[in-house]
């Protein structure tokens, strides 16, 4: 007689065929993200741990993350309205935006690059479809940004401004950017556990691309040359997102900018995905 | 359903990543210098199993033996589906579940409780069983008001209970074990040693990899030597064993 109730493993099957061909090879990728649909719930308390324990012992927990946020945006604020001679009321609501969903975007990315090294214990020592790790990078990031929201609603409340029905606009630019976010974690968490050089060059990029992207400028200062952003897909992406919740809709090429460059990141991670995924065990 | 496992032709090379080999700049350079056949002979491997066929049945209790490098531990993370074959074939039938790491997703940051929950998690349990597997787990590695408290200000021999019960307190049908979990037997409370031999004979298969004799004969009904990543002998324990023993080394 066993002195405790047993826990019976989930049933469950697996088949393993070498040399396989591309066809079979995407069936397991497609296998891999499915299996980790079925483990949202995993998912999230990884995710949510992840906060926790980062923020553990300290008074504020995850709001130091909107104090911070909060801090900066002022101190930028006031700052660039003088310099580039703008009327604060009109340039703090896109501040704030502009920053929280630029920071977003940044820990997203430098995330995804250690989206598979950082979790080496668990891929060594069990069975998981990969993609769950990449989920956990974007809800990792989804929580940190419900966080940083709080500080562009009190600046939106305080300043009265409101940007109406066309924010509605904004929620699947969004849900494509979660999308694109785990498309990304797969592209860059494999590159990244192969090719150790690669995080730093990631993030040079980034940066540069903070500034490039209309991120703390409004594009109109551009004036003429404005609609050369429309190749920035950087800022494409952001605008498709950004624009609708400032009230206004972003042109169509915005649109299509954003929607090319989404397409080429799935397709890569498609193909990258399909051809590595068995190899990544052996590269973390 | 019962459970099967199948092994056909399986060989894996181990690559070794390290140096030149991580460098994107170098790869880069190698592919565009057309100089990539050399690059693939400057990446050092390790041909960690070769050409390993074996065919278990409910009921069957394999034991690997072999020296450090041999292969077992390889051999064990291929069939957990961690490590993926270049060559040949690979079906199990039946749940699963794998003791390699006496540390798997314990993280000592978080509380004892969080660590049983993730645990229940990545095995697919539902709250309600989660709250059950807290419970016996609580249970027999006698944590009381620590449960609530982070696995960091544990005594040793707390985390060595909670992660014993934490991985004895899933029972599949397929078992893999790797040597450390025996190793410290003769330091096991009874009980300890009472729930993993009900574990063990709960699982309709078990794959052993281990060290001692002894572990051998009192669990295993076939024995596979590996030497150097491949099979040097299979067959009943006791001539394998004694050929195994006898062997210069």
């Amino acid at each position: 007689m066993s002195a405790h109730t047993p826990f019976p493993a989930a049933s469950a099957r697996l088949e393993l065929t070498s040399q396989p061909g591309f066809s079979a090879r995407s069936a397991l990728a497609w296998q891999d993200i499915a299996e980790a649909a079925t483990m949202w719930h995993l998912c999230w308390t990884l995710s949510w741990l992840d906060i926790k324990l980062r923020y553990r012992g300290s008074v504020l927990g995850p709001f130091w993350l909107t104090l911070s946020t909060a801090l900066m945006i002022a101190s930028m604020g006031f700052l660039y309205a003088e310099l580039f001679g703008m009327d604060l009321h009109e340039y703090l609501p896109f501040l704030a935006l502009s920053i929280v969903l630029w920071n977003f975007i940044g820990a997203l990315v430098s995330d995804a690059c250690v989206c598979f090294t950082s979790a080496e214990g668990t891929i060594r020592s069990v069975r998981m479809p990969y993609t769950l790790f990449a989920g956990r990078v974007v809800l990792r990031n989804l929580l940190v940004l419900a966080h940083n929201v709080v500080v562009v609603v009190a600046v939106d409340v305080l300043l009265r401004v409101s940007p109406g029905q066309t924010a509605l606009l904004a929620i699947p630019a969004f849900i494509l950017w979660l999308l694109v976010g785990v498309a990304l974690s797969i592209l860059l968490g494999a590159l990244c556990a192969r090719f150790r050089d690669i995080p730093p060059i990631v993030g040079s990029v980034m940066q540069m691309a903070f500034f490039v992207s209309a991120v703390i400028w409004r594009p109109e200062q551009l004036k003429s040359q404005e609609h050369l952003l429309a190749y920035n897909p950087f800022f494409t992406l952001l605008e498709i997102v950004r624009g609708p919740l400032l009230g206004t809709v972003p042109p169509v090429g915005v649109y299509l900018s954003a929607g090319l460059f989404s397409a080429a990141i799935f397709l890569a991670a498609w193909l990258m995905f399909a051809r590595v995924r068995g190899r990544i065990a052996f590269w973390i | 359903m019962t459970a099967e496992l199948l092994i056909e032709n399986v060989s894996l090379e181990f690559p070794l990543y390290h140096g030149n080999a991580r460098s994107l700049k170098k790869t880069v350079l190698n592919s565009v210098t057309g100089r990539m056949a050399n690059d693939a002979r400057a990446r050092v491997s390790v041909q960690a199993l070769r050409d390993i066929s074996f065919h278990l049945k409910a009921g069957d209790r394999l034991g690997l033996v072999g020296g450090n490098g041999a292969g077992k531990t390889t051999l064990l993370r291929i069939l957990a589906g961690i490590y993926e074959p270049q060559a040949g074939h690979l079906r199990i039938e039946g749940s699963l579940n794998a003791l390699l790491d006496p540390n798997l997703g314990m993280n000592l940051e978080l509380s004892g409780r969080e660590n049983i929950t993730l645990r229940g998690l990545y095995h697919g349990l539902d709250p309600a069983g989660i709250r059950k597997l807290a419970d016996d787990v609580a249970a027999f590695a006698d944590l009381g008001d620590f449960l609530d408290l982070p696995v960091r200000i544990y005594s040793s021999g707390m985390v060595v209970r909670l992660g014993f019960a934490l991985a004895t307190a899933i029972r599949p049908q397929v078992l893999l074990m790797d040597e450390w979990f025996l190793a410290g037997d003769a330091n096991f409370l009874e009980k300890a040693r009472a729930r993993l031999e009900d574990m063990v004979r709960g699982a309709e298969i078990l794959v052993l990899s281990t060290h001692m004799p002894a572990v051998i004969h009192e669990w295993c009904s076939r024995v596979i030597w590996l030497d150097h990543g491949r099979i040097r002998a299979d067959g009943a324990p006791d001539a394998v064993m004694g050929e195994y023993l006898s062997a210069p080394r």
